[in-house]
């Protein structure tokens, strides 16, 4: 359920990492004021946890194939929704580096994804609503199912809407939420059941670990209920809006609204000036008439536009000459420094 | 992957990130932020962009051979995490059938394109994530992100979760082997099993987490932990700097790659 | 010199679960002795050790070290007498690199930059692995560790060193290795541990523990080679002193 930054764009990329750095500074604000000095290893060590929790597979009953959890809800449960959005950026920070899980700018998304609803709805609205000093197992069970899976849900279609506004993809709106929802259902009810039995099983072993880490949990109270509902209408107001807008039916709308972004005709004027002596040589010999680039004449250019306006006159033969010569010089460029490199150690 | 290869994997980048190249030395906050300004400029193409891709190929290249790291690894790596990217991009050649272009007289349709195009973003976006930490190490990664200001907090128990990363990966490789050990096929695989693993695995990881902050308190620990400062920017720094920068501005303003292939074309005639 | 008398005055300690760990410990240490704690596990040895470095608080009884009585008040400064090296090394070790850890403690003494540097320095240099300052600590051997763990609590400048199984999962050559450095340190020494040989060689007193009580207290020449007294507590003669005509 991971981010990649093929399928971001700088906006929506942006904007994520705004939300989630911003979080991130909240959290860290909130902490060093009523934090405990033990919590800093524990959220070190219980982040390298969930790390190596999730190599451990268990078979999905049913079907045959195996899953791993997440965490995010675990981590909550455990440390707090201040501590635990930091030790999930953590988590996804080393899995961005290390596995390349998703991509630098995808980061700030699967930061927001997997960490954001666990933390601040799950947690606080949903289990902490339900679970207060009646710790009967069943009501454990049930709060800590119906957080994972909501939050799980608000992740994936996080994605969903990320995808989609970013424009990469094709996948309409529809198709995509008909594969990303059910799946990740499913996905949710199982780490629910899981993290519910780890709560439990946990608790008969080392209750003081499950009930309250020293001065942690009272930091959890601190988000108000009020906050949290007003933040989740406006969502649902700009995440509504949103919806009827790709609902509508205008499947040039996505690209005419990439185009005003990225400004296609606008390239082409920043090109015409530079190529523009070159295409008056160009003009007396022509290469492949066939073939000849719009850019020559930049009024062609506007006219191709609105039939398909998203296409750069660089797919053409030049194009695909200009490609391969330029795959050659990067390879070229590599062996040089690596020869450049030999030559230095050898001196 | 298996959870072996994939534990003995995640060592191997750690290990190449503390050599001493040219790259691993230059000031890792340059490095972020110029591979950010990359991935930047790689994503902000439009989706039927594919040549003037190309040129971007430079940077990772250049972190590859400068910084010595075997081109395997990454590229491995790279395929292995590249299913969520086709599994969404592949929709595009099933739904975007408008041909485009047809160079040599083949027709290729608008979604093929931009399925290359998302391909080839994908491999520049995800290799430059590899290369950075390839030639930068972690704790230099953590120091930058401290110096560009974000809460210590944040970036201290980053550190730990760094540190302890592999002994716990280790504690539970020995607990997969053991259950995998005694059981056969299905069986010992069910969630009871698993939930008996994570939970004892948790309860180590807390006890473990109590001695190290025994450990703190026995030297002295009061509240404050220092990162160290080991890097300053120098001259080189800020040249690799300006020159990236620069290069990717015009990769991605001028379209370098038809400007070549114009001028190779013409000198044909 | 009195300030550096580790003294015990029938000391007891109960864990929260009810398990009587310590019943009733009595001993002096002056200043300079080495010590080797030994005993079968679970008799008490780690919880001994855990009280002595302010880690623990006796449910009664008196701990005290130079001239300070162990209380909760009390337990930051008995902390900076001692130099504690736990178990297991990688709880000890948790800063990014070998350098960061062992300055931790000078910088939290409140050492200038240079002071700390100085120490780090000549706490790497006393155990020999000042070429490591810049590894990380999970690239270093198991031997490597237990050094670097022992020069982060040199370089505390401490009164008293205190060692759980200091020699435990250690390699021959770095065995001995670690024998040489702790016989060449002058500090007070208390080491817990199975190695008999180890504490036969550095320590010339030596206490033995059982159900959490002292059994015996004499120099290690005479206690180490009581065959009876050592079986009834579940030891054995150290290795090197087994007759041959045993095998």
């Amino acid at each position: 359920m991971h981010m990649a930054d093929a399928l971001l764009s700088p906006a929506v990329g942006g904007a994520m990492w705004a939300g989630s750095l911003g979080t991130i500074i909240y959290c860290a604000k909130k902490l060093r004021d009523k934090m405990d000095e033990k919590m800093i290893p524990l959220m070190g060590v219980l982040g390298a946890f969930i790390f190596a929790g999730q190599m451990i597979n268990f078979t999905i009953p049913g079907t045959g194939s195996s899953g791993h959890i997440g965490g995010g809800m675990l981590l909550a449960i455990l440390l707090g929704p201040y501590a635990a959005f930091l030790v999930i950026a953590s988590v996804l920070t080393v899995q961005a580096f290390f596995f390349a899980d998703g991509g630098l700018l995808a980061l700030g998304a699967n930061i927001w994804n997997l960490g954001i609803y666990p933390c601040f709805i799950g947690y606080p609205l949903i289990y902490r609503a339900i679970v207060r000093k009646n710790n009967s197992p069943k009501l454990i069970t049930f709060a800590t199912v119906l957080s994972v899976a909501i939050g799980l849900q608000l992740g994936a279609l996080s994605v969903v809407l990320e995808t989609r506004m970013s424009g990469i993809t094709e996948l309409p709106l529809g198709t995509f939420l008909l594969l990303m929802q059910p799946i990740h259902l499913a996905v949710g009810l199982i780490e629910g059941f899981a993290t519910a039995g780890i709560i439990l099983y946990v608790r008969t072993l080392r209750p003081d670990i499950v009930d309250d880490i020293e001065g942690v949990k009272s930091v959890a109270s601190g988000v108000s209920l009020k906050k949290v509902l007003i933040t989740m209408g406006i969502l649902a107001l700009i995440t509504g809006g949103a919806f009827s807008w790709f609902a509508s039916n205008h499947p040039d709308g996505l690209e005419w609204s990439i185009e005003k972004i990225y400004g296609k005709p606008e390239i082409h004027r920043k090109l015409n000036p530079v190529s523009e002596n070159l295409a008056k040589l160009q003009e007396k010999t022509a290469i492949l008439p066939d073939y000849s680039l719009p850019s020559k004449d930049g009024g062609k250019a506007e006219e191709t536009a609105p039939s398909w306006p998203a296409v750069e006159p660089g797919t053409s033969i030049s194009g695909i000459i200009g490609g391969l010569m330029v795959l050659g010089l990067v390879i070229v460029f590599g062996f040089g420094i690596k020869a450049m490199r030999k030559m230095r150690d050898r001196a | 992957m298996s959870f072996d290869l994939e534990f003995f994997n995640i060592g191997y980048l750690d290990t190449l990130s503390y050599k001493d190249t040219f790259v691993h030395r230059i000031d890792p906050r340059i490095k972020i932020i110029v591979s950010f300004i990359f991935i930047l400029f790689v994503v902000s193409f439009q989706k039927y962009e594919v040549s003037a891709l190309m040129p971007f190929f430079l940077y990772p290249v250049f972190l590859l051979t400068a910084g010595n790291i075997p081109l395997k690894a990454i590229a491995k790596k790279i395929v292995f995490v590249s299913p969520f990217a086709v599994f969404i991009g592949i929709f595009n050649p099933l739904l975007d059938t408008g041909v485009i272009l047809s160079p040599f007289g083949i027709p290729v349709s608008g979604g093929w394109l931009s399925f290359i195009s998302i391909i080839m973003k994908f491999v520049l976006t995800v290799s430059t994530a590899l290369l950075l930490i390839a030639v930068t190490s972690f704790p230099g990664i953590c120091e930058a992100l401290e110096r560009l200001k974000l809460p210590k907090v944040f970036v201290i128990q980053l550190l730990f979760l760094y540190r302890y990363l592999f002994v716990l990966l280790e504690e539970s490789l020995r607990m997969i082997r053991a259950r995998d050990a005694r059981s056969f096929g299905k069986r010992g695989k069910e969630m009871k099993t698993f939930i008996r693993l994570i939970s004892v695995l948790l309860i180590r990881s807390v006890e473990r987490a109590e001695r190290i902050f025994c450990a703190m308190l026995s030297r002295g620990f009061r509240g404050e932990i220092k990162v160290l400062r080991r890097h300053t920017i120098n001259a080189y720094d800020i040249l690799f700097l300006i020159i990236s920068v620069t290069m990717f501005y015009l990769f991605r303003s001028f379209h370098i790659v038809n400007i070549i292939g114009e001028t190779v074309g013409r000198s044909f005639r | 010199m009195s300030h550096h008398i580790v003294e015990l005055k029938d000391v007891r300690f109960r864990y929260p679960d009810g398990t009587e760990a310590i019943q009733g410990i009595t001993f002096k240490i002056l200043h300079g002795e080495s010590v080797g704690i030994a005993g079968a596990n679970g008799m008490g040895k780690t919880t001994l050790l855990l009280n002595l470095g302010a880690h623990l608080l006796p449910t009664s009884g008196e701990v005290s070290i130079g001239e300070v009585t162990l209380a909760k008040r009390t337990r930051q400064e008995i902390r900076r007498k001692v130099g504690f090296v736990f178990q297991r090394t990688d709880d000890q070790l948790f800063m990014p690199t070998v350098y960061e850890d062992v300055a931790f403690g000078p910088i939290n003494l409140g050492l200038t930059e240079e002071k700390v540097a100085e120490r780090v320095k000549s706490a790497l240099e006393m155990v020999g692995c000042l070429h490591l300052s810049n590894r990380p600590p999970h690239r270093l051997s198991e031997g490597q560790k237990r050094a670097v763990a022992i020069a982060t609590v040199m370089a505390m400048d401490p009164d008293i060193l205190i060692m759980d199984e200091p020699a435990s999962n250690l390699d021959p050559k770095s065995r001995r290795h670690l024998i040489n450095l702790l016989k060449g340190f002058v500090h007070t020494k208390i080491i817990a541990s199975h190695d008999l040989d180890l504490i036969l060689d550095v320590c010339k007193r030596c206490i033995i523990i059982r159900e959490g009580r002292v059994v015996a207290d004499g120099p290690s020449e005479e206690i180490l080679m009581d065959e009876k007294l050592l079986e009834e507590n579940s030891l054995e003669l150290p290795l090197s002193r087994q007759h041959n005509n045993k095998f």
